[in-house]
């Protein structure tokens, strides 16, 4: 039989998330703006400009090899901190079992930020989700379409100036569908 | 024959699969590229049950976002659940007890066993097994049964509860769930036979869909469908969370990573449930199930329910030297057990009152003395209890855990700030939250890292170079919930 049972005792190197914080400060000195930590989790803020470089290095690694990206995601923090927007990048290494946030800045009027879909193929639809929820535009990106809303919707659901509830105006693609029922209906389907 | 040549001229054809197919498991719309019956393309087109959950999570307070995790795997709520409030828990920083942790883990590795049931059947069923579909769902409805003993529900739960579960569960319960245990592994023996040897069913398995671990793990795929790629991912065992680190079991892997080793993973995950199940009924520990932490959790009905819902407990009396009568109790009761006329002080007719506190929250001159265990008696006799000063202690008591209550259900509890990303392993992979708090009482970012959103975007991958046929048994192997990918 194919299957194997596990045996969960691998040469592995555990990280704290402030050792892990430190070897990317001793990489990028000038990229880390800020390391946070709390409940034992650690975050590291970044400025968006690297953000690939870093990623390969911490994938690449041999003592931190990343190489599951967990999440990815987009914070908006209107009104609260500037920059307005983080994309947030959690990251776990499953020889190592330790794990790392990278919090990346990005700019209101300048919603850019490089693609890492060249590190891990898997943020190709959590970008393009971050880009259908807050309008962050990933560069690089090989198919930046809107996700889990249609083409033609208009604005950034969970950006904190979008409302909760929306205004009485019905989505333009289910006025399509009720007028092309009610021209059904008019049809004479008998002959 | 040229002329023939002619007419019979191939092209590549774009059909639309779905989102109302009976194979793609939900609303999953897949635009096939094919090539005679070779796949060229396959692009997925997710996003019709999008319910906006992260937007709704930052509108309501953690107590009250729990209901919406049910709505995300539906087929195993229970787990997520569970995902959410051991997430909720940890940044609360509150432990549940832990009997609780024990209930929450049987309940959680019922929904496993329920939830592979359920796939083992629909993929069998997509693939031209009919006889298993039945055979699952007999030993499904078992778990169900079972699930409305603890707490009423079948399909959407909500039994667990941030800091513990919300009831205790009886013997009566632990016996036939015992009894259950006893009789799984021959039921799976019983499907291995109809299928595990199939000619048909390893034609159509083998080598369909393979992934190295490399790339599994690239794309980001957790769960069985990770495993079978042969990689020991398991956040059971990575990072243990309720008792996990408690009880013994093993995690199975694959070799191949194609469609027969997913099938195969999964069968032994199902056996390897069974033995956590019976460990925690051996040792389940006696306990509370609820933590006793009153900043941060709900508190027990029978303590909070005299003061704001109808019993017959607490007696409601207006003193009449503080009362100024401006009827703002008399608007609020919904009983009309309120009489007076204005300026004059107002009575209750204690034989209509039900108890709800409205006229207590709406009087400003705190008139109004909630008088405990005054039910029943008579306006003289209440006088006297609400001046006589040894009840006046007992009043202070339950005033304060009224407007405590109060306000702790209005406002949600004082979450410390900071954010947090936190996991768990539920029957189709990995189920994060990534909560960012501000420190009110509700999250100002809730995140949902969902297994089947991850697992559908590797669709395109899996058919690379297979046949029509083969985008069924696809779709199966990576077990996909489109409501838990959408959210």
């Amino acid at each position: 039989m194919a299957i194997v049972m596990a045996k969960l005792s691998e040469s592995a190197i555990k990280k704290d998330p402030a050792q892990i914080a430190e070897k990317i400060k001793e990489k990028f000195p000038e990229d880390v703006v800020e390391i946070t930590n709390f409940r034992d989790q650690g975050s590291v803020i970044v400025k968006k400009d690297r953000i690939v470089n870093i990623c390969r290095y911490l994938h690449d690694e041999a003592d931190l090899r990343f190489d599951l990206l967990k999440d990815l995601c987009g914070v908006d923090y209107k009104g609260k901190k500037e920059p307005r927007f983080e994309v947030v990048y959690t990251l776990y290494s499953i020889r190592h079992r330790h794990m790392i946030r990278l919090r990346a800045q990005v700019h209101e009027n300048d919603p850019k930020i490089n693609s890492v879909t060249p590190v891990w193929i898997g943020a190709d639809w959590h970008e393009r989700e971050c880009f259908d929820m807050f309008g962050i535009i990933f560069s690089g990106h090989p198919d930046l379409r809107r996700i889990l809303l249609p083409e033609d919707w208009e604005g950034y659901p969970l950006r904190k100036d979008y409302p909760l509830a929306g205004p009485e105006k019905e989505w333009q693609g289910f006025v399509e569908v009720l007028e092309k029922a009610k021209e059904l209906k008019e049809f004479d389907w008998e002959g | 024959m040229e002329q023939v040549e002619k007419i019979f001229e191939t092209r590549e054809l774009n059909v639309n699969m779905g989102p109302q197919h009976p194979a793609t498991h939900g609303v999953l719309r897949l635009v096939l590229d094919v090539d005679g019956e070779k796949i060229v393309k396959v692009t997925p087109y997710v996003g019709y049950l999008h319910r906006g959950m992260e937007k709704l999570g930052e509108s309501l307070s953690y107590f009250q976002a729990l209901p919406l995790t049910d709505r995300m795997d539906y087929v195993s709520a229970m787990s997520n659940n569970i995902g959410y409030v051991v997430a909720v828990e940890k940044l609360f920083g509150i432990e549940a007890p832990e009997r609780a942790k024990f209930i929450r883990t049987i309940v959680g590795e019922m929904s496993r066993i329920s939830n592979h049931l359920l796939w083992l059947a629909t993929h069998a069923l997509d693939i031209g097994a009919m006889t298993v579909f039945l055979y699952c769902f007999r030993e499904r409805e078992w778990i169900l049964e079972l699930f409305e003993m603890i707490c009423g529900a079948r399909l959407t739960v909500t039994y667990p509860r941030i800091g513990g579960v919300r009831n205790d569960i009886s013997q009566e319960f632990l016996d036939s769930l015992y009894k259950f245990t006893e009789e799984f592994p021959s039921r799976i023996l019983e499907y291995e036979t109809l299928i595990d040897q199939n000619r048909i069913w390893l034609q159509r398995t083998k080598g369909i869909g393979v992934i190295s671990a490399e790339e599994a793990i690239n794309w980001g795929l957790t769960g069985p469908t990770l495993r079978g790629s042969g990689v020991r991912y398991d956040i059971r065992k990575h990072i243990p969370y309720d008792a996990y680190d408690k009880v013994d079991f093993d995690v199975p892997i694959g070799t191949e990573g194609d469609t027969y080793d997913r099938y195969r993973c999964r069968m032994i995950e199902m056996r390897q449930s069974n033995n956590i199940l019976r460990q925690c009924i051996e040792i389940l520990p006696p306990g509370p199930v609820m933590a006793d932490a009153p900043k941060f959790t709900l508190q027990p009905k029978d303590i909070m329910m005299p003061v704001t819902h109808p019993t017959k407990e607490h007696a409601f009396f207006i003193e009449e030297k503080t009362c100024k009568g401006c009827g703002m109790c008399l608007r609020a009761c919904p009983a009309k057990a309120i009489f007076g006329e204005k300026k004059k002080p107002h009575k209750i007719k204690q034989e209509l009152c039900l108890s709800c506190a409205n006229c207590y929250v709406a009087c400003k001159f705190k008139a109004l003395k909630i008088i405990p265990g005054g039910k029943g008696l008579s306006d003289e006799k209440l006088a006297e209890m609400a001046a006589s000063a040894a009840i006046a202690e007992e009043i202070k008591k339950a005033t304060e855990l009224l407007v405590e209550q109060f306000t702790f259900i209005k406002k949600g509890p004082r979450v410390p700030e900071g954010e947090l990303y936190v996991a768990t392993e539920v029957p189709k992979g990995e189920l994060g939250f990534y909560f960012v708090s501000d420190g009110s009482g509700k999250p100002y970012r809730m995140r949902l890292r969902s297994p089947s959103f991850v697992h559908a975007s590797v669709l395109p991958r899996l058919c690379d170079g297979h046949l029509v046929a083969d985008v069924i048994a696809n779709i199966g192997t990576i077990d996909i919930v489109l409501g838990e990918c959408d959210r």
